[in-house]
């Protein structure tokens, strides 16, 4: 290769860090109105489109793993949900405190689905890497479906997270386990108010941090948190189930509980989801309404709870 | 004839972008999908040298900046391409002689990509992060891309070679 140029170019190199950090410093500057703002629009034009289309081949294919599970294996997980069906079932009769909370959670998720939130139907596209340490999704609804900033994002499970950006045909959601996440959330059992907040953690596991606003309230292990409703319904409506207390501790230096919640949603999985929008929104796609959410994913909606 | 390769390589570009964010977090290990875009720089490097590399991983870093789930601080990506396609490129007399000095470039690059993004992220805030937890995705991405290396660094060689004009082949 002695005919290629030896020396490669300084000033290239230069110019094209310089462009790096000049786009780096106007992007974490400017906000929200960032010059990026627009180069994301036009990126989001030309992108959304190709992953779309990417996403609908890949789709059928994305069953195949589950070829692979064996009878026996299938059999063993029946056997183990048999068991802890029964356990639950014996746990409820049991104690009246745990018959309490059912009936609670059943109010608030029958209460969230009553409310009547017109929904737009819409799948997942694409997923930020955990390279990128930002953990948001594309979804195929944009703009033209009535999808704009700070709309709330759930599925049959519960809360997702909310629209950062939207365009003509495709959104990014951020998700609840982002680690610039923070949903205001409110405590099943107590009504009590709290802050809940990403960890960063794309994989299944992905757990949130539930921190109290009163730190002489100590949350019991097994309550429900919904999201507590911001101003105007944005970016997050009332009464959507967000996850479950896992374990509790206190924090001596900020003198209030914190708690580790359990998502309902599988982050790792999500599939369809649906985005809150005014029932009277203009959309080029039929809208659900919160009363036939059931009968259309009554199937998928059986094994959330 | 320059124009033609030219959108050839946007069109690779677009291809590996969109594969990374469609196709590739449905395979990722603990939420880590493997890097191609890295891979196409790594590999542009190797045949064509520092100057197109830079230029490539410039475009694809924006690329990643930009498409729709990107919700970080535009330029991150491209900087840290950018810097790989110039090292890759430094190293590549040595590297293309064997294929275990290229995997220990794509490892090298791999490591020093992920590590810029991250180190930027830490400075910006954005988002704030531990270093443990950069660590432990730097080490996993690492991992993969090396993983991927043997069955997609030759095809994208072989395209660039195929792209280089004929009086500066071999």
């Amino acid at each position: 290769m002695r005919d290629h140029r030896q020396r490669p170019s300084r000033g290239l190199l230069v110019l094209l860090l310089l462009a790096c950090f000049t786009l780096i410093t106007l992007d974490a500057r400017g906000g929200s109105h960032s010059p990026a703002a627009p180069l994301r629009g036009v990126a989001g034009a030309v992108f959304g489109p190709v992953e779309d289309a990417t996403a609908t081949v890949v789709r059928p294919f994305r069953a195949v793993p589950h070829f692979f599970q064996s009878t026996n294996a299938l059999r063993a997980e029946v056997a183990r949900l048999r068991s802890r069906n029964a356990a639950l079932h014996s746990q409820l009769a049991a104690t009246s405190y745990t018959q309490h909370q059912a009936a609670e959670l059943d109010g608030l998720l029958r209460a969230s689905r009553q409310s009547g939130y017109a929904l737009v139907p819409a799948q997942v596209i694409a997923m930020g890497s955990a390279q990128s340490f930002t953990s948001t999704v594309t979804i195929d609804a944009g703009t033209s479906s009535g999808v704009y900033p700070d709309m709330t994002v759930l599925d049959n499970d519960g809360l997702v997270g909310r629209v950062v950006r939207a365009d003509r045909s495709t959104a990014t959601v951020l998700l609840l386990v982002d680690q610039e996440s923070v949903v205001g959330g409110r405590l099943g059992s107590s009504m009590e108010l709290g802050f809940v907040r990403g960890r960063g953690e794309t994989d299944g596991a992905g757990q949130l941090d539930l921190q109290l606003v009163d730190g002489s309230v100590t949350p019991q292990r097994g309550d429900v948190v919904v999201s507590w409703g911001s101003k105007n319904d944005r970016p997050y409506v009332p009464g959507i189930p967000i996850g479950r207390v896992e374990s509790v501790y206190s924090s001596p230096r900020e003198q209030s509980k914190e708690a580790v919640v359990a998502p309902f949603v599988d982050f790792s999985a999500l599939d369809v989801v649906g985005v809150v929008v005014n029932s009277h929104t203009h959309s080029d796609r039929p809208l659900i309404n919160a009363g036939r959410i059931d009968s259309a994913s009554g199937a998928v909606h059986g094994a959330g709870n | 004839m320059a124009a033609v390769r030219g959108l050839v390589v946007a069109a690779a570009v677009l291809v590996a972008v969109v594969l990374q964010v469609s196709v590739f977090p449905y395979l990722a290990v603990d939420g880590v999908a493997p890097n191609l875009a890295l891979l196409l720089v790594v590999a542009a490097a190797l045949v064509r040298g520092p100057d197109l590399a830079a230029v490539i991983g410039f475009a694809a870093g924006l690329a990643i900046d930009l498409a729709p789930p990107a919700d970080h601080v535009a330029g991150r990506w491209a900087l840290a391409l950018v810097v790989v396609g110039y090292l890759a490129g430094r190293v590549r007399h040595d590297a293309r002689t064997s294929a275990l000095a290229a995997v220990v470039t794509v490892a090298a690059c791999s490591f020093v990509a992920t590590s810029l993004y991250a180190l930027g992220g830490m400075l910006l805030h954005d988002p704030d992060l531990s270093a443990v937890d950069a660590l432990r995705v730097i080490a996993v991405s690492v991992g993969y891309d090396v993983l991927l290396t043997p069955f997609v660094l030759p095809l994208l060689m072989r395209l660039f070679r195929r792209l280089t004009p004929k009086q500066a082949a071999y």
